[in-house]
């Protein structure tokens, strides 16, 4: 088969297995377990939108979580003041978006390099978690919405049909609704990688000056990029804000950027499909061991439980074993497989993404 | 006029705490291009220490200024030899590796002293300026910290290990080639880095207290220290530390705590976007 083929081959497998899962999980399985699979595909939303600015752009974001953190404040302020979730909703993408087209024109127009791109976005974090957290008192507060600081938002009114403040999205209408936009994610993305757009910026994380001789203005490009994950960022955000009726300081916090990167190595940098495994298989983890391991208990239950604990040693066995990540890597093995029964399989082998971060 | 002397011990305190906890990221990066965020993990790790050994009995002094930077130096050279040493040349790999250690010295931390804050009373009393009352600590924290940055420049500037290290970090072929191990000189560098941080560690735990999160406070305001600082370790670290110190404390005393932090924070990013090589990119460039 020629990549063109596998290619479109590999799309439709992943739009039928999504069309599935999407119509079947909520009349096969327990709502216990339909709202555990909903977060899973908010956080997917999420790792897609690192993916893109990370996998595709070169950008190495330690604030994905400040998006997503945002996009969620947003969505519970606005609600509490508007009562009517179309314009929340909306709110929740635009505002990460613009924020991040104002901190990336710092970054980008400024020419800062990666890694200290990497400790903006880090700091940027931090202050928005110090500021949020240390607005408890009452006198805090947008409109009718309180801030809460460190005890959080509680009780946000869900998203309703446009229009219609009756018809309440709960339940598992939130599952297929966060299903439906992690897979409109997903085509889009890939839809907008196989555009000019999407070649011109893959392009500029292999060779930025290259790219620029060429003639295309990478502070754009990458601008533009970055913008585009932090919208997703806020969608995330307002369809977790969503999922929990709650937000807390603690989704700005460094734990949460830190899942979203391991999410991303571990799935693998340069592919979609990648960082929605890692996505799933890192919190299916998380969730199991932390069940196995009720506080309290001792020893080497107590330890697997401890969940930082396991996620370090994962990054670290990650970044030194394979750090191409399981998507590439089982994807390798494959190709290698193929062409070792078939040795006259003929020279096309598919560009491979040269690995980044060196 | 008290209130002024008060103001300026307060900055310099500001300023001396900050020196110490950057100036062991700024070796590491500075000489072996690795970006160590298991810093303010090995930070408190010194605290840890401090305290522990004080609870066995050792003098507070010495838990502080020989325990603490002994210790963490040793865990230093043995992440070296087991982790970082496969990724030199790989910054960002750096960065992500150390993170994830970060987090797992944050969980075994959990699990081995609990998810609570301990302390240490700080020595030394408190004294009197006209109306107001400081603690003598306060003073010690500025004394070692000029201490400390003094011995480095030192080190640094007139001693053949201080040369050797220059060398390799200039270049590292030709400092292999005169017959010098840079392997060897690198696991020394990253545990001398590691020890300051015990160091800082030790003495900033009688102020704060230690858990196993109090990293997170320190890394991302000695890592903008740093990179603020630009190239030169010593002078770097020193005037990086002396302005976002000052303003730290300045916006603190004008406003709250949180927001002296988010002054210095946003301080750091119009600087980096102003002297993208830090200060010593354009001032000092002939510093050390």
């Amino acid at each position: 088969m020629n990549p063109r083929a596998l290619n479109v081959f590999g799309l439709a497998a992943v739009g039928v297995a999504g069309l599935l899962f999407l119509i079947l999980t909520p009349r096969l399985a327990e709502l216990d377990v339909v709202l555990e699979l909903t977060i899973y595909m908010i956080m997917a939303i999420l790792a897609l939108s690192l993916a893109l600015i990370w996998g595709y752009g070169g950008i190495l974001c330690f604030g994905q979580s400040a998006f997503f953190g945002l996009g969620a404040y947003t969505y519970a302020i606005a609600m509490f003041n508007l009562g009517e979730s179309t314009v929340p909703f909306l709110l929740a993408i635009a505002l990460p978006a613009a924020f991040a087209a104002l901190l990336g024109y710092f970054i980008f127009y400024g020419r800062i390099s990666d890694v200290y791109l990497g400790v903006i976005t880090l700091t940027v974090t931090l202050i928005m978690f110090n500021v949020i957290n240390s607005t408890a008192g009452p006198e805090f507060h947008i409109g009718s919405a309180r801030l809460g600081g460190f005890n959080g938002i509680p009780g946000i009114p869900p998203l309703n049909l446009p229009g219609n403040k009756a018809a309440k999205v709960e339940l598992e209408g939130m599952f297929y609704l966060s299903t439906a936009l992690l897979l409109a994610t997903y085509f889009g993305l890939r839809l907008l990688l196989a555009s000019r757009f999407g070649r011109i910026i893959v392009g500029i994380r292999e060779n930025e000056r290259r790219a620029e001789l060429l003639g295309y203005d990478p502070r754009a490009y990458k601008l533009a990029t970055f913008t585009i994950g932090a919208a997703l960022a806020g969608l995330a955000g307002c369809l977790f804000a969503n999922w929990g009726a709650f937000v807390s300081p603690t989704i700005f916090g460094l734990a949460q950027s830190a899942q979203i990167i391991i999410w991303v190595i571990v799935g693998g940098r340069g592919t979609l499909i990648g960082p929605i495994v890692g996505c799933i298989g890192i919190q299916w983890l998380s969730a199991a061991l932390g069940a196995n391991a009720p506080s309290g208990s001792t020893g080497w239950a107590a330890l697997l439980g401890n969940v930082p604990l396991i996620l370090g040693i994962i990054l670290v066995a990650f970044v030194l074993l394979v750090p191409k990540g399981l998507v590439p890597t089982v994807a390798d093995w494959a190709r290698r497989l193929v062409q070792w029964r078939m040795p006259e399989a003929d020279g096309d082998v598919e560009a491979q993404p040269v690995e980044e971060g060196r | 006029m008290d209130l002024s002397i008060l103001l300026a011990i307060q900055v310099l305190y500001a300023i001396a705490s900050l020196a110490p906890i950057s100036v062991g990221l700024a070796i590491i990066f500075g000489m072996m291009r690795v970006i160590n965020l298991a810093h303010g993990e090995f930070l408190m790790l010194g605290g840890y220490a401090a305290i522990v050994a004080t609870g066995q009995g050792v003098s507070i002094w010495i838990a502080m200024l020989v325990v603490a930077p002994v210790v963490v130096g040793l865990i230093g050279v043995v992440v070296e030899r087991t982790i970082i040493r496969f990724l030199y040349g790989r910054m960002i790999d750096t960065m992500l590796a150390t993170w994830g250690l970060s987090l797992f010295l944050v969980g075994l931390t959990t699990a081995v002293f609990g998810n609570t804050t301990v302390g240490i009373s700080a020595p030394l009393g408190s004294f009197q300026i006209g109306a107001y009352r400081t603690s003598g600590y306060t003073l010690f924290v500025i004394v070692v910290a000029a201490v400390v940055m003094a011995g480095i420049f030192a080190v640094l500037r007139f001693t053949r290990l201080g040369l050797i290290a220059r060398g390799t970090m200039q270049n590292a072929d030709m400092a292999a080639a005169l017959g010098v191990k840079p392997s060897r000189v690198y696991a020394i560098t990253f545990g001398v880095g590691a020890a300051l941080s015990g160091l800082a560690g030790g003495v900033l735990a009688p102020v704060s207290g230690v858990f196993p999160t109090i990293g997170v406070a320190y890394v991302a305001k000695s890592f903008i220290t740093v990179i603020g600082g630009g190239a030169a370790m010593v002078s770097g670290t020193v005037s990086a530390s002396a302005l976002f110190g000052t303003i730290n404390q300045i916006a603190t005393f004008a406003t709250t705590p949180v927001f002296g932090e988010v002054a210095l924070l946003a301080a750091a990013i119009v600087l980096i976007r102003l002297l993208p090589q830090g200060i010593t990119g354009r001032f000092f460039r002939r510093g050390l």
